[in-house]
């Protein structure tokens, strides 16, 4: 099938593998931001066959998995009340807040409805005038625009019950934070593709130059991971670092400008906590003043609500690749994947989530 | 097997007494002379099947010598009609199959309707039809039923629970936890189809070509095989939770590894698309008329020739082994050429953000 079938073809992928071995010299920890390249590494088994000295870091880029327990408990609280449909992407559902998660709360009565499309939600809000309908804007940079398209068309129509709860996080500064870090083992980065094709790469110049690291956008085949990785490895043996780009026939320089125009419009940069890691200063978005009115927080006043993460969960050395899952205590007896803890386990494709089912075929014990 | 008669369901007119009610009443299940002109009018007719000594609280079998398989499911799918298929059919051919998963051959199946009240009258003869064609087409009789109707928003239209009985033939012995290390795992065609069929008519969703359910009746085919080899030692219908989920489950009973060749599951590209689209794997996606067949080595060949020569067995594959490697756990051979741990869903299959 088109842009399937070619970029995951084994005969090419074999090439790529054997080139990377071909170049690689010594240790490489290079991360990939995007969960949606995680997801294609664990599912290809991408790292199983890289050279040993090539380790791939799963970075933090999985909207779902970064989501603070804080704002989940929000979600939960606002999807409880009788007057709400709460409105959500069908993989928040199951992240566990600090007591239950989205699919208790229908099962207690909750009208909790999966849609494809923020728009979906701005249209059932029109059906549902007696109905306060609330969409959890979750996502990266990629699912920005939609979702401050939805509220724009909101602020059109006069829709007065129509709100969303934004959790929105950025890239460029979770990126910044990790190989800021004092003990950062990051050695290059894929980007992520998606991102770059609403954004651009004119973000990723400033961090190649500040902290001398290769950034390579990537996309999220087989081919298209594989060849990212490629890149960023012959980067870095010739003692490189420049900001390249692998996913051409997506991402251009400057982005989807209209896109970006609807997101300036309609958000505003914050501060943003990611789970796991912490707050990151200006990582985030969140309404713009002139749209207040649709935030969720405020309408329902939920805005102080917080919870505190697990003191057990070490997911955020996880996500920067200080520790590996087993050496967290909590690994496969207080955190499985029917009970994670943090965001690396509550993903299928987070490092931790991986790690579990990896053991399972080695047959090594999985917790004490 | 008797000759599928052509069912104009989507044509159906109600029959003269049922006409005054364009809706299904309360009183259509209350036992009284509204019930006793549906299964009159209705069932009776469609299903064919009024006993000689007249209308009874059970139907009598004579099941003769031998075992019998016997098993229930309960039919909940919304929309009611989808692209190539509807409630009706599932309702039959899910526990047709259920059967034949145990190499039964189905003798009789019951049926049970809960009817919210308010549901078109056409609505419910259209399914009825489409259950008669499709209990026909099986070569099985609806011998018994019964119709609850609840108050309107009590149920989502309509529910249907099947429950049947089959004759398990002599020599037979097929069960999950037969699987053993070198047994040869197939499945017998495209997979996925039904679930992208319902998800797309239910979400509004198209993916170039229009994705039909594969709903069939696979007790012709089951049939087929243990004629072609009696020793086969596991049958699964994979329905939901798909083909991992399937696998899975046999690994666990059997206490064995199961490892399969991705790049062999047959998935058609409209599957793949959606899945794609959606963040879904193919693997986890229901089928209505596929079945998987672990097989002694040497009963492959039989098995498979049987299969292929078979009208729902046609794109039957060879897709993977068992082994005593990784007790309990299944693994898949990436197209990449390497192995990763495939294992449940934890509940409802959810699209992906990312």
């Amino acid at each position: 099938m088109k842009y399937l079938d070619e970029f995951n073809d084994p005969v090419l992928a074999k090439s790529l593998f054997d080139e990377i071995r071909r170049i690689t010299t010594q240790k490489w920890s290079i991360m990939e931001v995007c969960g949606g390249q995680t997801h294609a590494i664990i599912r290809n088994g991408i790292d199983q066959l890289l050279p040993d000295d090539v380790e791939l870091i799963h970075g933090p880029g999985c909207p779902v998995c970064v989501t603070p327990l804080g704002v989940i408990d929000k979600a939960l609280d606002i999807a409880s009340r009788p007057d709400v449909i709460f409105c959500s992407f069908g993989d928040m559902l199951r992240v566990p807040g600090s007591s239950r998660d989205l699919f208790i709360v229908k099962s207690d009565g909750g009208d909790v409805r999966v849609v494809y499309s923020p728009l979906d939600a701005v249209n059932l809000a029109e059906q549902n005038p007696d109905k306060q309908v609330v969409f959890f804007a979750i996502g990266f940079e990629t699912t920005a625009p939609a979702n401050a398209m939805a509220v724009h068309m909101a602020k059109e129509r006069g829709l007065d019950n129509f709100s969303v709860l934004v959790s929105h996080v950025l890239v460029p500064p979770a990126i910044e934070a990790i190989v800021g870090s004092p003990d950062n083992r990051v050695d290059g980065f894929l980007a992520a593709g998606h991102v770059c094709s609403i954004m651009g790469t004119w973000q990723y110049g400033p961090l190649v130059e500040k902290y001398n690291v290769p950034i390579v956008v990537t996309g999220f085949e087989p081919l298209d991971v594989l060849e990212g990785i490629r890149r960023v490895v012959a980067q870095l043996e010739n003692g490189e670092a420049q900001l390249d780009n692998a996913y051409a026939r997506v991402v251009s320089d400057q982005g989807n400008v209209p896109a970006q125009k609807m997101v300036e419009e309609v958000f505003e940069v914050c501060d943003r906590n990611w789970r796991g890691i912490g707050q990151i200063g200006v990582s985030g978005w969140r309404l713009a003043p002139a749209y207040r009115s649709f935030d969720a927080e405020y309408r329902f006043d939920v805005v102080d609500l917080d919870a505190p993460e697990s003191e057990l969960c070490r997911a955020g050395e996880v996500l920067q690749g200080r520790i590996k899952p087993n050496e967290c205590e909590a690994f496969g007896n207080e955190c499985t994947p029917r009970t994670p803890l943090g965001a690396t386990m509550v993903s299928s494709e987070g490092a931790c989530a991986a790690y579990y089912q990896y053991r399972r075929l080695t047959g090594t014990p999985v917790g004490i | 097997m008797s000759e599928r008669k052509r069912v104009e369901a989507m044509a159906w007119v109600c029959p003269v007494p049922l006409r005054q009610y364009d809706r299904v009443l309360l009183g259509h299940g209350g036992g009284g002379k509204l019930s006793a002109e549906l299964v009159e009018h209705l069932f009776v007719p469609a299903f064919g099947s009024a006993p000689e000594h007249g209308l009874h609280d059970s139907a009598v079998l004579e099941p003769g010598e031998g075992r019998l398989a016997f098993s229930t499911d309960s039919y909940v799918v919304r929309p009611l009609f989808f692209a190539g298929g509807s409630i009706g059919e599932i309702a039959v051919n899910g526990t047709v199959n259920d059967i034949a998963m145990s190499g039964g051959q189905p003798i009789a199946l019951s049926c049970g309707f809960i009817i919210e009240e308010g549901l078109a009258m056409d609505t419910l003869g259209r399914v009825v039809e489409l259950m008669a064609g499709a209990a026909r087409t099986a070569g099985v009789s609806i011998a018994t039923g019964d119709t609850k109707v609840v108050n309107r928003g009590a149920a989502d239209q309509l529910f249907i629970n099947t429950a049947g009985v089959g004759r398990i033939p002599d020599g037979v012995d097929i069960r999950p936890d037969r699987a053993s290390p070198g047994d040869v795992v197939i499945v017998s065609g495209e997979i996925g189809v039904h679930g992208v069929a319902v998800m797309s008519e239910r979400e509004g969703i198209e993916f170039g070509t229009r994705v039909r359910s594969d709903s069939a009746a696979l007790n012709g085919l089951v049939g087929a095989m243990l004629d072609a080899y009696l020793d086969i030692h596991v049958l699964r219908d994979p329905t939901r939770g798909g083909v991992a989920a399937s696998l899975c489950e046999i690994a666990a009973a059997a206490g064995v590894g199961i490892k399969f060749e991705e790049s062999l599951l047959p998935v058609p590209a409209e599957v793949a698309a959606a899945c794609s689209f959606l963040g879904l794997d193919p693997m986890n996606i229901a089928n209505e008329g596929k079945l998987i067949a672990i097989v002694p080595p040497e009963g492959v060949d039989d098995v498979l020739n049987a299969m292929l020569s078979h009208e729902h067995g046609a794109g039957a594959m060879v897709i993977g082994t068992v082994n005593d490697e990784h007790p309990g756990v299944v693994t898949a051979v990436t197209r990449l050429g390497a192995t990763r741990v495939v294992d449940l869903p934890l509940g409802e299959v959810l699209p992906r953000i990312c």
